[in-house]
């Protein structure tokens, strides 16, 4: 049944799709642990995982490590955007998962 | 910001841009908009999509309730850079900046409907503990909101997580008062493409 709703969901997936597989500085590979903020190494992994579950506490220091360890910056830039639509894909699917379950699948509403 | 390239990895057309814009608003582009413009190929394109379909896209939610719902999310994840630009776009959008500080300063007093106030406890939720029941979507939909509403919902609560936790990271400089409300008319105007 398509609806707007997987317009929006269309759009979605694009996205994580383009930060995880299309073109970039930082490799597949490492954009798909950040993204699910998993086995990140070392000096990445307090920049990611902190904007992944506390954003609002990054610091200048987090970055500086990162771009310590020989990242980039437009490889720091893809695995940031990587973290952070990683985690938003994650309450996307929850709050989704939630409402199927909630109404059985899509026979209410 | 803090990465450089963020700050002067523009292409000299994008910068022109940047400085045509400047000279017609009288105010420098928002952070939150040059972030798009930096390898559009890589982010912004595809951001610009996702959140201008869940911002402005068809849905029975107003586009002033989509804005509350924006500055909400941000206000639980203390995105102060965009409480400001999203409190001064709903508070447009409903003619109203104080229904949009009270809902923000006390959701569960603020003078809104009882389906807005139950979608925006089943946001702040899902946004604060990352998990969500079928317990707490059920009160959403028997405070009258529709299936699809909840649909609508979860898409602006996705585009905010991601933009306020780019807006954290790369360290958005906070926009001045006059700025924000400039930033506010031109979002009511064209939307987030």
């Amino acid at each position: 049944m398509p609806d707007e709703a997987d317009k929006k969901q269309a759009a979605h997936r694009a996205l994580v799709d383009r930060v995880l597989n299309g073109e970039g500085r930082a490799s597949p590979e490492q954009r798909a642990r950040a993204l699910s903020n998993q086995d990140v190494p070392a000096p990445l992994q307090a920049l990611i995982s902190k904007v992944a579950t506390r954003p609002a506490q990054v610091t200048d220091a987090d970055f500086a490590a990162a771009k310590a360890s020989g990242l980039t910056e437009d490889q720091i830039f893809e695995l940031v955007i990587a973290a952070a639509v990683g985690q938003s894909a994650r309450l996307y699917e929850a709050g989704l998962a939630a409402l199927a379950e909630a109404t059985d699948n899509g026979k209410a509403g | 910001m803090r990465l450089d390239v963020l700050n002067r990895g523009y292409s000299p057309g994008t910068k022109l841009l940047f400085t045509v814009i400047r000279m017609f608003s009288g105010h420098p582009l928002p952070d939150a908009a040059k972030v798009v413009f930096y390898r559009p190929d890589f982010y912004g394109a595809q951001a610009k999509k996702f959140t201008h379909e869940a911002m402005r896209g068809p849905s029975a939610w107003s586009v002033a309730d989509r804005e509350l719902m924006a500055a909400f999310v941000s206000k639980v994840n203390e995105c102060a850079f965009c409480v400001d630009a999203h409190t001064a776009t709903a508070g447009q959008a409903y003619n109203d900046g104080t229904k949009v500080q009270a809902v923000l300063a006390d959701l569960e007093s603020a003078p809104i409907e009882a389906g807005l106030r139950a979608t925006l406890r089943m946001l702040g939720k899902l946004t604060r503990e990352g998990r969500l029941g079928a317990e707490d979507v059920r009160e959403v939909l028997s405070a009258g909101v529709s299936r699809q509403q909840v649909e609508d919902a979860l898409a602006i609560c996705a585009a905010f997580n991601t933009t306020n936790r780019l807006a954290d990271a790369f360290g958005f400089e906070l926009l001045s008062p006059e700025a924000s409300e400039a930033g506010a008319k031109y979002l009511l105007k064209r939307g987030y493409r």
